[in-house]
């Protein structure tokens, strides 16, 4: 924890993006503070960049300029094993899309997460234990009895419940989510936020992005992009 | 752990896998095949030459002959490595079929037939005189004429099993054969109108060694009557060569050096003698050297096979590179995914390598288990297929090959294989490496689309 109290700082984030000769400056200048235990959601316009922001934050793509901070320490100046351990076991990242690995049942891409770090025999000797918790975790989204099926054999607000017990298998300091509820009806996505609302009262900190004004008075704080900068 | 599941679940789940699996098998199959085939026509041809000649051969091309071959042969006899010794008269004959009225020029063997079937594999070539090689030019019903031993091709014809047909008491057909007689200094040795040597003998044997060459054009007669009909008596008696077995345990290449050395020795001893001036033409060789003429076009041949088959190999490097190069473009998705949650680009690397050798052992093993099954079978195979279609993979009244072979060689599997394997993990090794160096958020970014 760094001494301000914030568990994820980005400050001056720039980003912009060259395709040939056009560039789009998606981020000039964002910052960005999270208090541990926070619910905060970032909203903005289509295209204003704030799936770039939370993959900056997620250590999923690199900022052009700035700096971002977990827990005091710069994500630049870790090297590359650090930033895989990074991904794995501080952050739990929910896609818009969820992001689910076809050909591994709904039990084997929640503890995916748990399995990436294990050598084989590290992974034998864990296997129960992390199992256990998968299955916990499944119950706790309400998905206890699809275990062994298949994602495509999952609505998608089903899906999206699988991808967030995922993105927690590892107990990450911080869960990041991406539109989570973007591309399901509401009564899903409701209960999609009422999953992370438990989530957070439980002590887990969340960044969540939204184009949706109503899912973000969910959160905590709402955090506004435009124009490449927070207002 | 996870490369692992992932790596087999990829291997068995999707379609496209199969199909370079396929492709692996078929590659594999088809060398395994041909190589055992190929070695198999190649390691026959060989020790059929083989069989035609001692280990060493001492002597000359030169229808002239050597002189002083009887003392060499006495001294080579002597050695401890050696066997056997026996002298060849090597010429050439016209011979005329009693009753045909046909003359065809031949090559002519003069050979003594005890140790000529104890140095090579004559006796094995026999027909009648096959258990008892020693009297191969003697007469049943005469013990007294001379007899000859005719390649099987000149004497008999093959049906379509590739079986010659033989008289079981055949009668004692004449042949007269003549030939030119030389000096020493390779001139005819008479003149006028009487040029030729001409002698009638009596059939007594067959020879059929399976050298198709060998057995179209080859006469052999008794060694004293060849050697007269070719004037290799006057005025010193002369041979074409000696030809040497060596005892069993002698290394080829070794047991022909120390003849070599025996030979200079002797050359030194003989040079200032009469007619000795023909012993400088005389070489001493191996039989692979003796018959090289014979084995070298067969060797090229698999030569070449094998840098064919280099182009198979490159083939399913290229086949292995597409499909893994389609499958990682279909599979950028799962990357990211894996990325994003902290896998490294080792850990990509490792999941789609272990994936291409997966591939690669399942396929190698799909193929050789195909090309076993189907060597096992392909005598039976051609047989069908002569039977039903009357196909023939070789014209057996023409070819003196009996069955195909099919013994397997398991190192060739062995390094067929690994090459296999080799072969995926070099065709996925391009595509993996540059999948595993995207970043997880271009990929993810993309995949949405
Ligand atoms: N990898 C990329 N290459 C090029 N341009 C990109 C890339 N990723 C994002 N962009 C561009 O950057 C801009 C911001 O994209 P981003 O996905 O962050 O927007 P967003 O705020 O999440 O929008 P939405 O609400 O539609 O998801 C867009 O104009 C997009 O086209
Ligand atoms: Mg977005």
């Amino acid at each position: 924890m760094s001494k301000d109290g914030f568990i994820i700082e980005a400050q001056g984030i720039h980003k912009t993006y060259r395709m040939g000769a056009a560039q789009v400056q998606v981020l000039k200048g964002a910052d960005i503070a999270v208090k541990r235990g926070e619910f905060v959601a970032i909203v903005g316009a289509s295209g204003s960049g704030k799936s770039t922001l939370l993959h900056i934050l997620g250590a999923l793509d690199r900022p052009d300029k700035g700096v971002v901070r977990f827990e005091g320490r710069d994500l630049s100046e870790m090297s590359g094993g650090e930033l895989n351990e990074y991904r794995n076991k501080m952050i739990g990242f929910v896609f818009q899309f969820y992001h689910l690995l076809d050909e591994l049942n709904v039990l084997e891409n929640v503890i995916l997460p748990a399995m990436v770090p294990a050598g084989i025999i590290g992974w034998l000797s864990k296997r129960a234990g992390v199992k256990k918790r998968g299955l916990e975790l499944l119950k706790a989204v309400g998905l206890e009895e699809r275990a062994t099926h298949k994602p495509y054999q999952l609505s998608g607000g089903e899906r999206q419940r699988a991808a967030i017990a995922r993105a927690l298998v590892n107990e990450p300091r911080l869960l990041l989510a991406d539109e989570p509820t973007g591309n399901l009806d509401s009564a899903t996505g409701n209960g999609i936020l009422e999953l992370l609302e438990r989530l957070n009262r439980a002590g887990q900190t969340i960044v969540m992005v939204t184009h949706d004004e109503r899912v973000a008075k969910r959160a905590g704080r709402t955090i506004t992009l435009a124009d490449g900068k927070v207002k | 752990m996870y490369k692992l599941i992932l790596a087999f679940r990829y291997l068995y789940r999707r379609r496209i896998s199969y199909l370079a699996l396929a492709a692996v098998a078929l590659c594999v199959f088809i060398v395994v095949v041909v190589m055992t085939v190929m070695d198999g026509l190649v390691g026959d041809f060989k020790e059929k030459n083989h069989n035609f000649t001692g280990d060493c051969v001492v002597g000359t091309e030169s229808l002239v002959g050597f002189t002083y071959y009887e003392d060499f042969a006495r001294i080579a006899e002597k050695a401890n490595y050696v066997e056997a010794v026996t002298p060849v008269i090597k010429s050439y004959a016209l011979v005329g079929l009693e009753g045909s009225g046909r003359n065809i020029g031949v090559e002519l063997m003069g050979v003594e037939a005890a140790s000529y079937s104890r140095v090579t594999g004559f006796g094995r070539t026999l027909y009648y005189h096959k258990g008892d090689a020693s009297k191969a030019f003697n007469i049943k019903s005469d013990a007294n004429l001379p007899g000859f031993v005719i390649g099987a091709d000149l004497w008999s014809m093959r049906d379509e099993k590739g079986e010659y047909y033989h008289a079981p008491n055949p009668d004692a057909t004449a042949l007269s054969a003549t030939c030119f007689p030389l000096t020493a200094k390779g001139a005819l040795a008479k003149a006028g109108t009487d040029v030729v040597n001409t002698k009638t003998f009596y059939f007594s044997d067959c020879s059929q060694s399976g050298l198709a060459r060998v057995d179209g054009s080859i006469i052999y007669l008794p060694f004293t009557e060849a050697q007269a009909l070719c004037g290799m008596t006057e005025p010193v008696a002369r041979a074409s060569w000696i030809h040497i077995k060596f005892k069993q345990g002698t290394n080829i290449e070794e047991g022909c050096r120390r003849v070599r050395q025996m030979w200079e020795k002797f050359y030194d001893e003989h040079k200032g003698k009469d007619n000795a001036e023909l012993l400088s033409q005389v070489s001493v060789r191996s039989w692979k050297e003796h018959r090289r003429e014979s084995i070298a076009g067969m060797e090229k041949e698999q030569a070449m096979l094998m840098m064919m088959f280099g182009l198979v190999g490159l083939t399913t490097v290229f086949i292995v590179y597409v499909v893994f190069y389609m499958i990682i473009s279909h599979k950028t998705k799962d990357i990211g995914i894996l990325k994003s949650i902290g896998a490294s680009c080792g850990d990509v690397i490792v999941l789609f390598l272990g994936f291409a050798a997966g591939l690669g052992i399942a396929g190698s093993a799909v193929g050789v288990a195909g090309g076993i099954l189907f060597l096992r079978n392909i005598n039976r195979i051609e047989g069908w297929l002569f039977e039903r279609f009357g196909f023939q993979l070789w014209d057996r009244t023409i070819y003196a090959i009996g069955e195909i072979p099919h013994r397997l060689d398991l190192t060739m599997l062995a390094v067929v294989t690994g090459c296999a394997i080799l072969a995926c993990l070099a065709g996925a090794a391009l595509p993996s490496v540059s999948a595993a160096r995207a970043r997880p958020a271009d990929v993810l970014q993309v995949s949405q689309l």
